[in-house]
C-alpha cells in the first residue's frame, strides 16, 4: 500500500507530463489529480489504522559503495503518517482547484498547452516531497528535499515568459543552495561520525555525538551541536526562516494553486520535519536548539511586522506563512516536537484555504492582485468570502479560552498556536512575548486583509468590479474540504499531539513496542479513557520516561518534561494570545471600517518605520548590496578577465600565435637538403654529449 | 654445440635461405612475371614464420655464447615485425601493378630486410647488432627508390642512404667507444662494465650516446629524424607504409634491448636521452605536421609523435615501460597498416593522390569507408574509446609510475597538439566543400585491411586481443 502510495503521484506526472499528446490534456489532468486522490485516500488509510510502531519497507536497493549504503526505503512511523495526510490531501484538493484556476490563463498564448505540463509539475512536486518525507535515510531525504526544490522553481516560473517570474524562481533556487550547502555539510558530517547515513543508525550514534567533538572550520565543536546547527541551516532555507526567507514573498510568482501546495502547506514545512526527524539528534545539541528558538521567534515578529503594512493580498498570506513557520520552529526548538508537527498539520488547512481562497478572489478580479483595488466583495463572492473568514478566524486563533470538554474548544490555529505559546512560556520568556506580539500582528493582517478585500466600498476599475465573479463548483469545492479541517483539526488532533506526555508518547509509539495497535479505533476519533486521565493527572506525577533514542517517531529526552509543565502555565498565559488577537482585531477594525483613513494618516506620521516595513526591513537592498553585486563583479572579472582574456586569449593565442609559429619554423628547417639534415644530427649529438658529461660525469 | 646455435637461428636461416634461393630461381625463369607469385609466397612465408615463432618459442635460448638471443621479448617483436610486414606486402600489389612497380625483387628485398630485423630484435653483442642493422637497411635504402625513373624516389632513396651511412658511422663511433671502455661487445659484460661502483665512466657515456643516436636515426626520434618526411614522401606509397611499420617496431625493440641489456644498471643515465627524444619528438611530430598538405609527409610526423610516446614508456625504464611500449607499437602499426591501405587507395584520373585537400566531402560518397578512417584518426589522435587512447594510456601510467610526470604531462599537451591535424582530416571528410574530390578505388584487399583495422580499434577495447599477456612476458624477459 506505501509504495502505491508512494509511486502513483510520479506515475502521475510521467503521464501527464509525457504522454498528453497521445491521450489529450483533460485526460492527463484528471488521470493526475485521480492517482493524487487515491494517494490521499491511502494516506488517511495509513494515518488511520497506524499503530505507531516504525517500520521499514525496502523499495530497491539504491546505492552501494564501500560502507556507504543506501536503500530506497520507506520509513513509517507518526510523522512521516503526519506529513502524508497533509502532503496528499493538500496535493488533491490543488489539483482539484487548478481544473478551476489554470482554465484559462492569459499568461499563455492562444492554443499554447500548459495545463498538462502544470498538473505534471504538481504531481512531481508531490511525489518529490513524499520522497523526502518517507526516507530512511538522509540520503534519499536529501533526493526528495532537492526535488521540491526542482518542482518549486519549474513551478516559481510558470509563467516563463514573465521576467519577474524568472527572477523569482532564480531568486529561490539560488537562496536554498546556501541552506542545501549546510545541509548536505551535515549529511557528510553525520556520516563521517556514525558511519552511515541510515535514521536508525544516526539516531542510535545521538547519545555518543553529545560526547564526541569534531573540527570544522579550523575550531572544535560539539559534534551534535554543530550537526544540528548544520541541518537547522538547511532547514532555514526551505523554510523561509530570518535571513534566508527572502525568497518565499517572490516565489508568489507562480500560479495561486502552488503557492498554497508548495508555498504554504508542504514544501516550505518540510525545514519543521527535518527538525522534528532529527529529533534525537537535537535532543542533545542543547546550542543548536536555542539557536531555533531565537531564529523561530524572530522569524515570527519580523514576517509579522512586515505583514502588517503588504498590499499585494498573496504578499501578506506569503509573511504570514513564513511568521507561522516562526512558530512552528520555536516549538519544535523548545523540544515539543509534537507541538510544532500539530501546528504544521492545522496550518496546511487554513493557510492552504487563505492561499486557495486570495486564489479565487484573485481569478474572480481578473488577476488583480493588489488588496487597495478590492473592496465590498462580500456580495459578489459570497462562497469565497466564507471560506475566507473561517481561514482568518482560524489563523487569528479564535476560540473559547479556558474552556477545557476534553478538549479546548476553537478553531484549528486557536489550539495549535496556544499550544506553542504556553510552550514557549515554559521553555523561553523572551521567546513567549515575540510570539504574542506576533500574535497580535497575526491578528491585525489577517483581518486588515479581509475588511480591505470583502468590507467597504468597491475600490479601483470600476470595470473589474462589476465583473467581479465567484468562483466555478471546481474551486469552491477544496475551499469547503479545508474548512472542514480549518475548524475541527485543531481540536479533533488536540489530544494526540499535545493533550498529555502519555497521549503524545502513546500516539507517537513510544514505549509501545509489542502492544501496538492502531491508536485511532475508528469510528471512535478520541478514546474516552484519555480524556478522562488527563484533566486530572496534570501535575501530580512525574511520568517515568525512559526513552532511547531512535525508538518511536520522535524523541524527548528524559530532561524534557515541556509537555506537561506547559499545561501548567498560569491562566492568564492561557488566555494572552486571545487577549492579543482581540486586540490586533480591535485594532484592524478601528483602522479599516471605521476610520479607513487613519491608515494613511498613520503611514505619513511614521513614514520612515512604514517605508522600512514595507520594505522588508531592507533585506533585499541589503542582500543586494552585500552578496549580488559582488558576486555579480566577481564574475564579470572572471567573465571578461579570466575567461575571456586570460583562457580564451592564451588557448586562441597558443593556437594560432604560437603553435603556427613553431610549424613554419619546422617546415623552413625542413629545408630538403642532405647537410640541413646531418646539420640537425650533430646538433642533436652535441645537445645530448653536452648534457650528460654534465649531468652524469660527477 | 654449433648444431645447437644454428637450431635457435632456424628461423632466420630459412628466411635468409628462402629469399636467395627464390632469388636465383626468379631470376632463371619469369622474372618480373613471377612477380605476383614472388609477392605471395613471400607473405606466406613470413606469416608462417610468424605463427612457428609465436606459437612454437620456449624460455630463452642463447646461441653464438650470448651474440644471439631468442627470448619472449624477441619473439614478440618478431611476430609483430613478420605480420606487419605480410599484411604491407600484401597491401603493395595492386597499387605496384596497376602503376607497373611490381618487381621480383621487391618482395625478397623486404624479405631480406626481415631477416635483419630479426637479427637486430635478438641482437646479444654489439657485433650482431650492426649485421642486422645493416642488413635491413641495405634492403631498405634500394626499396626506397625502387621506382628508378622518378626524381623524388632516387631522390628519396639518396637522402636516406647518406643519412644512414651517417648514422651507422654515429652507431659504430658509439660501438667502439663501448667496446674501448667495457673490453667486450657482449651486452651481459658491458653491463657489468657500466653498472659497476661510482657512476659510468665518461667513455661509457659517450658510448651510449652515440649508440642512442644511431639508434634515434632508425626509429626517427627528433632531432635524427629529418630524413623521415622527404623519404616517406618520395617512396612509393607501399614502400613508406613498409617504413612506417616492421622497421620501426625493429628499430624500436632493438634500443629497449641495447638500453635494458647493455646498460640495465644505469637506467638513470639513458632515461634522461630517452625522455629527451621522447618530448623532442612528440612536440616536433605534433607542430610540424599541422602544416603539412601531403597525407604522406604527415603520416611522416605522425610516426615522429608516435615514436616520441613509444619513447616515453621506453624512458620509464621499467617492465612495466617496456610492456606499455611493446602494446603501444603494436597498436600503432595496426592503425598504420590501416592508415596506408586508405591512402594506397586515394587516386584520382588513375593517379594516386597524396593531398589532404582531396579528402573533401569523400563522407558523402564513401560512409563507410570514412567513418572506418574517422575510426582511425581517433585512434591515433588518442580519442577514448578507441584503442590508440589505452596506448597512450599505458605509456602515461608507465611514465607517471617511474616518476617522470613531467614526461606524461608533457605527452598529453603535445597529443593535445596533434590531435589537431587527424581531426583536420575528419572535418574534411565530413565538412569540406566538393571540390577536388578523391576518387577511391578500393581492392578488396586494401578495403579490408581498412575496415578490419578500424573495427580493431573499436572491439580491441575489450581486452586488446589478448597482447597484454606476451606482452607482459617479452617485457619481462628483458628487464631483469
Amino acid at each position: 500500500m506505501e509504495t502505491i502510495l508512494l509511486f502513483s503521484p510520479l506515475i502521475g506526472a510521467l503521464i501527464a507530463g509525457f504522454g498528453w499528446k497521445f491521450i489529450g490534456e483533460t485526460a492527463a489532468q484528471w488521470i493526475a489529480t485521480g492517482l493524487l486522490f487515491l494517494t490521499a485516500a491511502l494516506s488517511w488509510t495509513v494515518f488511520l489504522t497506524f499503530d505507531g510502531v516504525t517500520e521499514n519497507i525496502q523499495v530497491v536497493r539504491w546505492i552501494e559503495s564501500g560502507t556507504f549504503s543506501t536503500d530506497w526505503a520507506i520509513r513509517m512511523d507518526r510523522l512521516t503518517a503526519t506529513m502524508l495526510i497533509v502532503i496528499t490531501t493538500v496535493s488533491a484538493l490543488v489539483h482539484l482547484y487548478s481544473f478551476g484556476y489554470m482554465a484559462h490563463d492569459e499568461n499563455f498564448r492562444e492554443g499554447e498547452h500548459y495545463k498538462a505540463r502544470f498538473f505534471a509539475y504538481l504531481s512531481f512536486f508531490t511525489f518529490a516531497m513524499l520522497m523526502l518525507v518517507t526516507a530512511d535515510n538522509l540520503v534519499q531525504l536529501f533526493f526528495g528535499w532537492e526535488g521540491v526544490g526542482v518542482a518549486s522553481y519549474l513551478l516559481i516560473n510558470f509563467y516563463f515568459r514573465k521576467p519577474s517570474a524568472n527572477a523569482a524562481a532564480m531568486k529561490a533556487f539560488i537562496v536554498n543552495r546556501v541552506g542545501d550547502f549546510a545541509l548536505i555539510l551535515g549529511i557528510a558530517g553525520l556520516y563521517l561520525l556514525v558511519d552511515s547515513v541510515r535514521f536508525e543508525d544516526i539516531f542510535a550514534a545521538a547519545p555518543q555525538l553529545a560526547e564526541t567533538s569534531i573540527r570544522f572550520l579550523w575550531t572544535d565543536w560539539n559534534a551534535a551541536n554543530l550537526l544540528g546547527f548544520l541541518l537547522f541551516v538547511g532547514a532555514m532555507g526551505k523554510s523561509a526562516q530570518l535571513f534566508l526567507h527572502t525568497w518565499l514573498p517572490d516565489a508568489m510568482e507562480g500560479p495561486t494553486p502552488v503557492s498554497a501546495l508548495i508555498h504554504a502547506a508542504t514544501m516550505v514545512t518540510a525545514g519543521v520535519f527535518l527538525v522534528c526527524r532529527m529529533s534525537p539528534i537535537m535532543e542533545y545539541a542543547p546550542a543548536a536548539t536555542t539557536f531555533i528558538v531565537y531564529v523561530g521567534a524572530f522569524t515570527a515578529f519580523f514576517a509579522a511586522t512586515v505583514g502588517l503594512v503588504q498590499n499585494d493580498i498573496k504578499r501578506v498570506i506569503a509573511y504570514s506563512t513564513c511568521s507561522q513557520l516562526g512558530y512552528m520552529f520555536v516549538a519544535a526548538g523548545l523540544g515539543v516536537y509534537s507541538v510544532a508537527m500539530f501546528h504544521l498539520l492545522t496550518h496546511a488547512f487554513f493557510k492552504a484555504m487563505l492561499f486557495l481562497g486570495a486564489g479565487s478572489v484573485i481569478h474572480g478580479m481578473h488577476h488583480e492582485q493588489d488588496m487597495r483595488n478590492y473592496g465590498g466583495l462580500r456580495k459578489k463572492l459570497p462562497v469565497t468570502f466564507w471560506a475566507m473568514m473561517i481561514g482568518t478566524l482560524a489563523i487569528t486563533g479564535v476560540g473559547i479560552p479556558l474552556l477545557y470538554v476534553g478538549f479546548p474548544v476553537g478553531f484549528a490555529g486557536f489550539v495549535s498556536k496556544d499550544a506553542i505559546i504556553e510552550s514557549a512560556f515554559v521553555g523561553n520568556t523572551f521567546a513567549f512575548w515575540m510570539l504574542v506580539v506576533a500574535a497580535l500582528m497575526t491578528s491585525f493582517y489577517s483581518w486588515r486583509l479581509m475588511f480591505l478585500t470583502f468590507y467597504g466600498k468597491p475600490r479601483g476599475d470600476k470595470h473589474t468590479h462589476e465583473h467581479a465573479h465567484e468562483s466555478p463548483t471546481v474551486m469552491l469545492v477544496p475551499l469547503g474540504v479545508l474548512a472542514i479541517g480549518a475548524i475541527f483539526s485543531g481540536m479533533v488532533f488536540y489530544k494526540p499531539y499535545f493533550g498529555s506526555q502519555e497521549s503524545v508518547d502513546k500516539f507517537f509509539g513510544i514505549g509501545q513496542k509489542g502492544e501496538a495497535h492502531a491508536y485511532f479505533e475508528p469510528p471512535q476519533l478520541v478514546a474516552p479513557a484519555y480524556a478522562a486521565t488527563d484533566t486530572d493527572d496534570h501535575g501530580d506525577e512525574h511520568h517515568e520516561r525512559d526513552q532511547k533514542a531512535g525508538e518511536g517517531a520522535i524523541f524527548i529526552g528524559p530532561e524534557n518534561h515541556m509537555i506537561h509543565e506547559a499545561h501548567l502555565v498560569p491562566k492568564w498565559v492561557k488566555v494572552s494570545p486571545f487577549i492579543a488577537m482581540i486586540l490586533g482585531f480591535l485594532l484592524a477594525f478601528q483602522m479599516y471600517i471605521r476610520r479607513p483613513d487613519l491608515p494613511k494618516k498613520l503611514a505619513e506620521n511614521q513614514w520612515p518605520l512604514y517605508q522600512f516595513l514595507l520594505n522588508k526591513w531592507y533585506f533585499d537592498e541589503l542582500y543586494e548590496a552585500i552578496f549580488v553585486q559582488p558576486a555579480k563583479a566577481l564574475g564579470r572579472l572572471l567573465w571578461k578577465r579570466g575567461d575571456m582574456g586570460t583562457i580564451d586569449g592564451g588557448i586562441n593565442g597558443l593556437a594560432m600565435g604560437i603553435i603556427p609559429f613553431f610549424t613554419r619554423l619546422a617546415g623552413r628547417a625542413q629545408s630538403g637538403y642532405i647537410f640541413t639534415y646531418a646539420f640537425s644530427m650533430v646538433i642533436g649529438i652535441v645537445v645530448l654529449i653536452t648534457w650528460m658529461t654534465l649531468v652524469s660525469g660527477n | 654445440m654449433l648444431a645447437n646455435d644454428l637450431a635457435i637461428l632456424t628461423p632466420e636461416i630459412l628466411l635468409a635461405i628462402y629469399a636467395m634461393l627464390a632469388l636465383i630461381a626468379i631470376v632463371y625463369t619469369g622474372k618480373d612475371a613471377m612477380a605476383r607469385l614472388s609477392l605471395w609466397m613471400t607473405s606466406g612465408v613470413f606469416i608462417g614464420l610468424a605463427a612457428w615463432i609465436g606459437l612454437s618459442g620456449q624460455g630463452t635460448n642463447i646461441a653464438f655464447d650470448g651474440m644471439f638471443v631468442d627470448d619472449a621479448f624477441s619473439r614478440f617483436a618478431k611476430v609483430t615485425i613478420l605480420l606487419s610486414a605480410a599484411a604491407v606486402l600484401l597491401m603493395s600489389q595492386d597499387y605496384m601493378e596497376r602503376r607497373d612497380l611490381l618487381r621480383f625483387e621487391y618482395p625478397l628485398l623486404i624479405a631480406l630486410a626481415a631477416v635483419g630485423m630479426m637479427v637486430m630484435v635478438s641482437a646479444g653483442d654489439l657485433m650482431a647488432l650492426y649485421m642486422g642493422l645493416e642488413l635491413q637497411s641495405l634492403a631498405l635504402y634500394v626499396v626506397a627508390s625502387l621506382r628508378r625513373d622518378n626524381l623524388k624516389s632516387t631522390e628519396a632513396g639518396l637522402k636516406y642512404f647518406v643519412l644512414g651511412a651517417l648514422s651507422s658511422g654515429l652507431l659504430l663511433y658509439g660501438a667502439s667507444l663501448t667496446y674501448g671502455y667495457a673490453g667486450t661487445t657482449l651486452f651481459s659484460g658491458i653491463i657489468e662494465a657500466a653498472s659497476g661502483d661510482g657512476p659510468m665512466s665518461l667513455g661509457l657515456v659517450f658510448g651510449l650516446v652515440f649508440l642512442s643516436a644511431g639508434l634515434a636515426f632508425k626509429v626517427s626520434a627528433a632531432p635524427f629524424h629529418m630524413w623521415t618526411p622527404d623519404v616517406y614522401e618520395g617512396s612509393p606509397t607501399p614502400v613508406t607504409a613498409f617504413f612506417a611499420t616492421a622497421p620501426k617496431v625493429a628499430a624500436m625493440c632493438l634500443f629497449a634491448r641495447v638500453v635494458h641489456d647493455a646498460f640495465g644498471g644505469s637506467v638513470g643515465d639513458w632515461q634522461q636521452i630517452v625522455a629527451f627524444l621522447a618530448v623532442i619528438s612528440m612536440f616536433l611530430g605534433a607542430i610540424a605536421a599541422i602544416g603539412q598538405t601531403n597525407i604522406k609527409r604527415l603520416m611522416a610526423y605522425s610516426s615522429i609523435a608516435h615514436m616520441g610516446f613509444a619513447l616515453m614508456g621506453l624512458a620509464a625504464g621499467t617492465a612495466l615501460g617496456v610492456q606499455a611500449m611493446l602494446i603501444y607499437m603494436a597498436i600503432y602499426v595496426t592503425m598504420n597498416i590501416g592508415t596506408f591501405a586508405f591512402i594506397l587507395s586515394m587516386e584520382k584520373e588513375g593517379q594516386p593522390v597524396t593531398e589532404i585537400a582531396a579528402l573533401n566531402s569523400f563522407a558523402k560518397r564513401e560512409p563507410l569507408q570514412a567513418l572506418a578512417v574517422l575510426v582511425l584518426m581517433f585512434s591515433l589522435a588518442g580519442v577514448p574509446p578507441m584503442v590508440g587512447f589505452f596506448g597512450k594510456y599505458g605509456v602515461l601510467i608507465a611514465a607517471v609510475d617511474a616518476g617522470l610526470s613531467w614526461l606524461a604531462i608533457a605527452g598529453v599537451i603535445a597529443s593535445v597538439i596533434g590531435a589537431f591535424y587527424y581531426l583536420r582530416i575528419v572535418y574534411y571528410m565530413y565538412f569540406g566543400d566538393d571540390r577536388d574530390a578523391v576518387d577511391y578505388k578500393a581492392s578488396p584487399v586494401l578495403w579490408g585491411m581498412l575496415v578490419a583495422s578500424a573495427a580493431i580499434m573499436v572491439i580491441g577495447v575489450l581486452n586488446f586481443f589478448g597482447i597484454e599477456a606476451p606482452a607482459a612476458q617479452a617485457a619481462a624477459a628483458l628487464v631483469n
